[in-house]
């Protein structure tokens, strides 16, 4: 096999694996952008969404079409259960002190499934197939590419959900100005709440393809620390931020692992994310925050 | 605001510990820690040990995080460098102990400058992944740099020895741990009577306007981040001593969380705080062992939920404390104490 082809090949896998993190990193986005809240929680929320198909594909043995309903719905409603019970009373606080909130919900999250489910990894039920498929001569694997075209797809349609849905404006409106939306009858408080359900549905359903590719297991939420770096190489408040940055970590991610060794992946993340941070620290699209005093 | 306290100098209004009820109880807490090895059996002494050491990282994250204002998730990285130069000190060069605790505190607190870098250039959140990033790095390092670290089956420490004694029982390790510990403490107390105290304070409470009034951002940021981090190192030293084996699994990710929680638990930007939620937060697992072990009698398999009780205990005490009180268990403690202050002479 020719280099070429092989390096071909770990960059559409590098790819693949991007438009997950793409998808996760817009749920991150989404809550950040309408509520100024870092919800690091984000990775677990994709544990559950995949550990809801399995529960729903597995042990109640429904076809994978209505699990994968059923759990990006739990991801929502799990969403609007947070926002309402433990974000909104704390509006208003510390940033920091919100933050901190997202990580105990995340811990409890991860309490939460092992006591349900355990803690070994498991596999989740088949229904992607398993033929590859083949890009010219490049081989790809099915999974990979179908995660990666339902994820185009779905950052297609928010793209034109906030260019023409009426609640995407007024989403847009709130992450401009939230005094000036609320002056505007645009209803501030739902918004939040739309936004959370939103992105963790998203998050659901990116954990549903996260977990076909590579199984399920409680610690399925370091996914989430790969999607931060995305974020803020993309910029916190930026969507074709996190499109772009997310491709671009995969591959990153793809080459290091292949070419140094699987050991230098998270290496190479975290590497690039000191290095933005020193150099463009509000990300390739961010908006940058000016202080006065 | 205690009322009913006058002052007539400075030196009375500066001190550590302003009333006589205060001095009482010092006095008491610091009797019965020096006997409490006298009461306690070896499984409480095991945990006393951890207490002191947690407490002694909890206090340096808390000049850190609750008195300059820079939050960091990378306390327990910086525990496993002071760990790591411990355990490489006591195998090559057999340098005495607590010389070898100092030199662990200096060389954490040379990387805890190297990290505090980026928080010239950036604070709040992004500050705080990048020090995720910079755990996660030196977790890299203590892998693969085999020479040193010896790779991920890690580097086992012979017994700490002071005045010939070898400290292996727990009864010794308390004696030499508390004492450091509380010299710490005390350390950190005195701290913010002085002016690189203040200046944390002053930026913590708004960086820009510090810079203003004359404080150099560049050298009391990166100060704040050496002294926390050699309080890190001292710590992760003891940890060494303590556990006897240092691998880059000794200090997971978790455990940086675990004391960023502690002194949210017990209260940001107080000394009592980070002493209190430390110890709290090292109690409240054992706590639910004694629970979990209860619930053995109904529920027979109740053991094989202790880890993910534990797990759902720790972040509901996170999100409990941050929503109901936000000033942590320092501020229970000062509630308690304005109403005895009067008491009873005032309903």
């Amino acid at each position: 096999m020719s280099d070429l082809l092989f390096f071909t090949e770990v960059t559409l896998a590098g790819l693949g694996a991007g438009a997950l993190l793409s998808l996760t990193a817009l749920a991150f986005v989404l809550i950040y952008k309408a509520t100024r809240v870092i919800n690091l929680a984000v990775g677990e929320i994709v544990m559950l969404g995949a550990y809801l198909f399995f529960a729903f594909a597995a042990g109640l043995g429904l076809p994978a079409w209505v699990a994968i309903v059923l759990s990006i719905a739990g991801g929502g409603l799990v969403g609007a259960i947070l926002e309402r019970g433990l974000i909104r009373p704390m509006l208003g606080e510390n940033p920091i002190s919100v933050f901190m909130v997202t990580i105990g919900i995340g811990s409890v999250v991860v309490g939460l499934v092992e006591l349900l489910w355990g803690t070994e990894p498991r596999a989740l039920p088949a229904f992607l197939g398993n033929q590859p498929i083949f890009l010219g001569e490049a081989y790809v694997s099915r999974k990979i590419a179908i995660a990666f075209l339902v994820s185009a797809v779905v950052i297609a349609g928010f793209v034109l959900l906030f260019r023409f849905w009426r609640g995407g404006v007024a989403l847009r409106a709130t992450a401009s100005d939230q005094a000036a939306a609320y002056s505007c009858g645009i209803n501030v408080p739902g918004v939040f709440s739309v936004a959370w359900i939103i992105g963790c549905a998203t998050a659901a359903g990116a954990g549903i393809l996260l977990g076909s590719i590579g199984g399920i297991s409680p610690a399925m939420g370091v996914f989430g620390l790969s999607a931060l770096v995305v974020v803020i190489v993309g910029g916190l408040d930026s969507i074709a931020g996190a499109l772009i940055g997310g491709l671009l970590i995969g591959v990153f991610e793809a080459w290091a692992g292949t070419y140094l060794g699987g050991e230098y992946k998270i290496v190479t993340t975290f590497g690039i994310l000191i290095a933005m941070l020193m150099i463009r620290p509000y990300g390739l699209f961010g908006t940058t925050e000016i202080e006065r005093l | 605001m205690l009322i009913g306290t006058a002052k007539h100098s400075y030196r009375a209004d500066e001190a550590l510990l302003t009333t006589s009820p205060q001095r009482l109880w010092m006095a008491i807490l610091l009797i019965a820690l020096a006997l409490a090895p006298l009461a306690l059996d070896n499984y409480w002494l095991y945990l006393a040990c951890l207490v002191s050491i947690n407490v002694a990282s909890a206090t340096g994250l808390n000049i850190l995080t609750g008195f300059t204002g820079l939050v960091s998730i990378g306390q327990a990285a910086f525990m496993a460098v002071g760990a790591y130069t411990v355990a490489v000190l006591e195998a090559r060069t057999g340098l005495p102990f607590l010389v070898n605790l100092v030199v662990g505190g200096a060389v954490a607190a040379c990387v805890g400058l190297v990290v505090g870098l980026p928080s010239l250039r950036v604070k709040g959140l992004y500050l705080a992944i990048a020090t995720i990033a910079a755990s996660f790095i030196l977790h890299f390092v203590f892998v693969n740099w085999q020479s040193v670290t010896n790779g991920n089956s890690g580097i086992n420490v012979t017994p700490a020895s002071l005045f010939g004694v070898e400290l292996t029982d727990y009864v010794h390790l308390y004696y030499v741990f508390v004492p450091i510990t509380a010299l710490m403490v005390l350390g950190a107390a005195n701290l913010f009577r002085t002016r690189i105290g203040r200046a944390f304070i002053a930026i913590r409470d708004r960086d820009i306007s510090a810079e203003v009034l004359g404080i150099s951002l560049l050298r009391y940021k990166l100060l704040s981040f050496a002294v926390s981090s050699f309080y890190a190192g001292v710590a992760g030293g003891m940890w060494a001593y303590f556990f006897r084996v240092v691998t880059p699994e000794s200090f997971p990710f978790i455990y940086s969380i675990f004391f960023l929680a502690a002194i949210i638990v017990g209260g940001m930007g107080t000394i009592l705080g980070g002493v209190v939620g430390a110890v709290f937060m090292t109690l409240v697992p054992e706590l639910l062992r004694f629970a979990v072990e209860w619930l053995t009698t109904i529920f027979p398999n109740a053991v094989t939920a202790l880890s993910p009780i534990r797990t759902i205990v720790f972040g509901a005490l996170i999100i409990g404390f941050l929503i109901a009180e936000p000033k942590g268990l320092a501020e229970i403690i000062q509630r308690i104490r304005r109403f005895f202050h009067l008491w009873p002479f005032r309903k």
